[in-house]
C-alpha cells in the first residue's frame, strides 16, 4: 500500500459520494468480495443446472449432449463476441439477428444459383459488416442512440430480408450441411471457428491498443475524447466488427441447420446480449470480456435451452424462461455496477 | 518570429493581448501573460475571471479571437489539444480524468502504447516505461495498480505524470489541490518544485490562496478578463490578492459576530447512530443558531447529515424538529421543514442539464400554485425562481432558461440554495457549503446564512474548514471518529483545541 494517510486509521470509508481518496476499507473490500462472488454466479448456476437436469432426467452430462450443445451455442458465441464489443462501448445493437437474416437469404439465393459455398459463405459476412457499417454511421455520424439506431436496422433488415426470400423457405445444398457436419480432432468445424472468434476476440481486448481504448470510452467518453482516443472511430468500429461477427454468426447457424426460414435469427440479439451481460459485461459499458465471460454466458443459455427440450418443458413456458434469464441478467449487472450508496 | 528582449532570460510562454468571447459576451478582454522557464506562476480570479478559459487556449482547447501567444520564442496557434500536446503543453484538468476500470500503464499509454510489430501492446516496455514515469512524480505502485485501487492523491500524480509523458515544457494545474487530503497535498507540492528545478515552467491555478503565496514564483491575478495585477509572489499577501480578485476592498469577508442568545431547542438529535460510522450522536440546534460542526475528512460528517436528513436509516436514536419525531424518507422530513445542501452540488443537489429555474423550483413543486385547470405552469416556475434568485443573490443578467451546468460554482451554489429556500425550511443542514467556491460568492454565502439565521432558521454548518466555521458559527461541535469529541461557544473558540480534538487520538 501507499504512503502515510489519515485514512490508514479512519474507520469509515463513506459511502456513496465524497471521500474515495481513502484507502479501501474492510467494508468496501467484504462488499468487492460479493461482487467477485456475483461475477461468478453463472458458473455455479452453470454447473448446477448440468448436475441437476443430468440427475432428473438423464443422459445430460455426456460427451455427445456437450458436443451437441457447443456446437448449437457456436453461432451464438460469434454473434455475442461483436455483442461485447459494441457493449463495452456502452452501446448496443439490436440488428445483428436481422443481419443474419438478410446475409441468409442472399448466400441461400447464390447457393440455390450454384455458388460455391465459400463465396455464399464471403457474402453473408461481408452482408454483416455492410449493415455494421450503417451501424456505424447512424451512431457515429448522425449521432443517434445505439438503442434507435440499431431498432431501425433491424426492422430495415428484417424487411429487406423477407423481400429476398419472399417469406418461403429455402432449402440450401448439401455442402452447407456438410460443413455444419464436418469435425476436425472429433470437434465440429462450428465450434473450431466459434472458438477461434472468441480467441481473437479476447486478444483483441486485451492485447491491442484498440481493445484497452475501448475500455476507456465505455469508462469515461469525453474524458477519452480528451486523451486523444479516437473515438468517433473506436465506435464505428465496434458495429463494424458486430455486425461481421453477425454475418458469420448467421452462417454458422444456417449450415447447421441448412434451410433458411422466415424466422432465421429472430431474437439472436437478445441471446448475444443476455450471453455477454453474464459474462460480466455491463450494459453501461467500460465492463466485460469475451473469454471466459461472453463464452460462458453463450453456454449456459444454450444449455437453458437444450435442458428444457430433454427435460420436455412446455414449449410455452420457453419464453417465460427466457423472461426470468434476462432479468436475473440486467439484475446482476445493476447490483454489480449500482454504486455503493447506502 | 526573433526574440524580442534580448535582456532577460527568454519567456518560455508569453501571452499576448488575448481576446475571447463566447457568443459575443467577452471572457478574456487583452489578456497578457510571461512565464518565465524553470519557474511557477499562481494564477488566481474569481470563478467567471477567465482563468480557464485562458488555460483551455493554452492547452489548445480553444482558439483566441485576437491577441498571439510565442512559446520558446516561436509562434504558438495549435489547432487542438494534441497540437498542444507535441509544443510542449501538459494540461492536468480540475476533474480526474483517468480511467478507473484500466491500469496505471493503461492510463498513461492509452493513446502511445509501446507495440510489438506495430500490433499487439508490448506490455512489458510498457510497464517498464510505466514506472519510469511514476518515479519521476514520486509514486510507489506499480504500473500494473488498478486505477480503482488508487486514493485520489495518488490519481493526481497519476494525471501528471501521464501529463507529463509528452516532452512537457509548460505544465498547466487547474485547481489541483481541491481532492487532495493535507498530506497529499504536500506531496504534490513537493512535486511541483522538484519538476521547477527540472526546468519545467508551471501554472498553477488555485482558490487555495496560502497555498499559491508559499508555492509560486510569481502571481498573476485576473479580473473580469484582464489581467489586474502581476509581479513575483513576495509582493503578495492574502488580503491583497482578494482585494485585487473581487476588486474592492473585503474588509469583513466573514458577517460582523452575532450576539449570544437563549434560543429555544428546533432540532434535536438523540442518540443517533449507524453501524461504526456514526457513533451514538446527540446534539442541539436552537432557534435561529447556527451550529458548525468541524472534523477531517472521514470523520462522519456527511453520515450524519445523511442520517437527520433521513437518507441512511439509523441503527438507533431520533430526530426531533420542533419536539415532534421525524422518521421515514426525506420527502416527509422536507415537508416538516427540513432541507440540505448537500457536499457535492454537482452530483446530487443540481440537475446539471436541466434550467436554472427548474432547479430552483425542484423540491418546491408541490407547494408552487396551480393555474386554474389546476396545472403548474412555466410561468409560475419562472416567477418563484426570479424571485428566490434574487433573494440569494443571483445577478439579474442570469438567464434562468440556461443550463444550471453553465454557472460558476459559486452561482450554483446559489442556485442549490435557492432551492431549498423556497421549501421555507425552519431547519438547513448545509454539508461543505463552499467548497470550490471563489471568495466574493462565499462571502455572499456567509451572509445568507447569517440573514437566515436572524430570521429565525437554525443552521447545522457541516465542514471540514475550521476558519469558514470559527467565522460564522454560534457554537461548534468537533467530529473525531464518527462521533462529537468536544463542543466550543463562540467565546472558546480555539483553533488549537479544536483541530486536536479532531485529529485522531495517537497523533493528537
Amino acid at each position: 500500500m501507499s504512503g502515510p494517510s489519515l485514512a490508514g486509521r479512519d474507520l469509515s470509508a463513506p459511502s456513496g459520494h465524497g471521500d474515495r481518496r481513502f484507502q479501501p476499507s474492510l467494508v468496501d473490500r467484504r462488499r468487492r468480495r460479493a461482487r467477485q462472488l456475483l461475477r461468478s454466479l453463472p458458473l455455479f448456476a452453470f454447473a448446477a443446472l448440468v448436475l441437476g437436469v443430468d440427475w432428473h432426467a438423464g443422459r445430460f452430462a455426456t460427451t455427445e449432449n456437450a458436443a451437441q450443445i457447443a456446437s448449437q451455442a457456436a453461432p451464438t458465441v460469434v454473434v455475442a463476441v461483436g455483442m461485447t464489443f459494441v457493449m463495452l462501448t456502452g452501446g448496443i445493437d439490436l440488428s445483428v439477428g436481422a443481419l443474419m437474416f438478410v446475409g441468409a437469404g442472399l448466400a441461400g439465393h447464390l447457393a440455390l444459383s450454384g455458388a460455391p459455398f465459400a463465396a455464399a459463405a464471403a457474402v453473408m459476412v461481408v452482408v454483416g459488416l455492410t449493415g455494421g457499417l450503417v451501424n456505424a454511421v447512424l451512431v457515429t455520424r448522425l449521432g443517434l442512440i445505439p438503442f434507435v439506431a440499431t431498432l431501425a436496422t433491424l426492422y430495415i433488415g428484417r424487411g429487406v430480408g423477407r423481400w429476398i426470400t419472399e417469406t418461403r423457405a429455402m432449402n440450401l445444398p448439401e455442402d452447407f450441411l456438410a460443413f455444419g457436419a464436418a469435425a476436425w480432432l472429433g470437434i465440429p468445424a462450428v465450434v473450431w471457428v466459434a472458438a477461434l472468434v472468441a480467441v481473437a476476440g479476447q486478444f483483441g481486448l486485451s492485447c491491442t491498443p484498440f481493445g484497452r481504448q475501448l475500455y476507456a470510452l465505455g469508462s469515461n467518453a469525453d474524458a477519452a475524447r480528451k486523451a486523444g482516443v479516437n473515438t468517433r472511430r473506436l465506435t464505428a468500429a465496434v458495429y463494424a466488427v458486430s455486425g461481421a461477427c453477425a454475418g458469420l454468426g448467421g452462417l454458422l447457424a444456417l449450415s447447421r441447420l441448412g434451410s433458411v426460414s422466415p424466422r432465421f435469427g429472430e431474437l439472436y440479439e437478445f441471446e448475444a446480449i443476455t450471453a455477454a451481460v453474464l459474462g460480466g459485461a455491463s450494459l453501461y459499458g467500460g465492463r466485460g470480456q469475451v473469454l471466459p465471460g461472453t463464452v460462458v454466458g453463450a453456454g449456459l443459455i444454450t444449455t437453458i435451452f437444450s435442458a428444457l427440450v430433454t427435460l420436455q418443458a412446455n414449449p410455452y413456458l420457453y419464453p417465460l424462461i427466457t423472461a426470468v434469464v434476462i432479468f436475473a441478467v440486467v439484475l446482476i449487472d445493476t447490483l454489480y455496477t449500482r454504486p455503493s450508496a447506502g | 518570429m526573433t526574440a524580442q528582449s534580448p535582456a532577460v532570460a527568454a519567456p518560455r510562454v508569453r501571452v499576448e493581448a488575448v481576446h475571447k468571447g463566447f457568443a459575443g459576451v467577452p471572457v478574456l478582454r487583452g489578456v497578457s501573460l510571461t512565464l518565465a522557464p524553470a519557474s511557477v506562476l499562481g494564477l488566481v480570479g474569481e470563478n467567471g475571471a477567465g482563468k480557464s478559459t485562458m488555460m483551455n487556449i493554452l492547452g489548445g482547447h480553444l482558439r483566441p479571437d485576437a491577441g498571439s501567444i510565442h512559446v520558446d520564442g516561436a509562434v504558438y496557434r495549435p489547432r487542438g489539444a494534441s497540437d498542444a500536446r507535441k509544443a510542449g503543453m501538459a494540461f492536468v484538468h480540475q476533474e480526474l480524468t483517468l480511467f478507473a476500470n484500466l491500469t496505471i500503464a493503461e492510463n498513461l499509454h492509452l493513446v502511445r502504447f509501446p507495440r510489438r510489430l506495430g500490433v499487439w501492446i508490448d506490455r512489458t516496455a510498457s510497464r517498464r516505461l510505466a514506472s519510469e514515469q511514476l518515479s519521476r512524480v514520486g509514486l510507489r505502485r506499480g504500473p500494473d495498480t488498478p486505477v480503482e485501487q488508487l486514493t485520489s492523491g495518488e490519481r493526481q500524480l497519476v494525471e501528471i505524470a501521464r501529463a507529463l509523458t509528452h516532452d512537457a515544457r509548460v505544465l498547466i494545474l487547474d485547481e489541483p489541490t481541491t481532492s487532495l487530503g493535507a498530506l497529499e497535498r504536500q506531496r504534490l507540492h513537493d512535486l511541483i518544485r522538484e519538476l521547477r528545478h527540472d526546468g519545467l515552467s508551471i501554472v498553477y491555478i488555485s482558490h487555495e490562496l496560502g497555498d499559491v503565496l508559499r508555492e509560486c514564483d510569481r502571481i498573476a491575478v485576473l479580473r473580469d478578463g484582464t489581467v489586474v495585477a502581476e509581479g513575483d509572489a513576495g509582493g503578495f499577501s492574502v488580503r491583497g490578492l482578494v482585494r485585487h480578485m473581487v476588486g474592492r476592498e473585503v474588509g469583513q469577508f466573514y458577517p460582523a459576530p452575532r450576539q449570544a442568545a437563549v434560543r429555544e431547542p428546533l432540532l434535536r438529535v438523540r442518540g443517533l447512530c449507524r453501524g461504526t460510522r456514526v457513533g451514538p450522536t446527540t446534539l442541539t440546534v436552537g432557534v435561529g443558531e447556527i451550529v458548525g460542526v468541524f472534523g477531517l475528512m472521514g470523520a462522519g460528517r456527511s453520515e450524519l447529515a445523511r442520517l437527520i436528513f433521513g437518507l441512511d436509516k439509523p441503527s438507533a436514536g431520533v430526530v426531533l424538529l420542533d419536539g415532534r419525531a421525524l422518521v421515514g424518507a426525506p420527502p416527509g422530513r422536507i415537508a416538516s421543514g427540513l432541507a440540505f445542501v448537500t457536499e457535492d452540488r454537482r452530483l446530487d443537489g443540481l440537475c446539471l442539464e436541466a434550467p436554472i429555474a427548474e432547479n430552483l423550483a425542484l423540491a418546491s413543486l408541490r407547494r408552487l400554485p396551480r393555474s386554474l385547470v389546476g396545472v403548474l405552469t412555466g410561468a409560475t416556475i419562472k416567477r418563484a425562481a426570479r424571485r428566490i434568485g434574487s433573494a440569494v443573490g443571483l445577478a439579474e443578467h442570469v438567464d434562468l432558461a440556461a443550463p444550471v451546468g453553465r454557472l460558476s460554482g459559486g452561482n450554483q451554489q446559489k442556485v442549490v440554495l435557492g432551492k431549498w429556500l423556497l421549501t421555507r425550511p425552519r431547519m438547513l443542514l448545509l454539508d461543505e457549503p463552499t467548497r470550490g467556491i471563489d471568495v466574493g460568492a462565499r462571502a455572499e454565502i456567509y451572509q445568507l446564512l447569517h440573514r437566515l439565521a436572524d430570521a429565525g432558521t437554525g443552521l447545522l454548518v457541516l465542514s471540514s474548514d475550521l476558519d469558514e466555521l470559527m467565522g460564522i458559527s454560534d457554537r461548534i461541535l468537533v467530529m473525531r471518529h464518527g462521533e462529537l469529541n468536544g463542543e466550543f461557544p463562540s467565546t472558546a473558540f480555539d483553533r488549537e483545541q479544536m483541530l486536536r480534538a479532531a485529529l485522531p487520538a495517537s497523533v493528537a
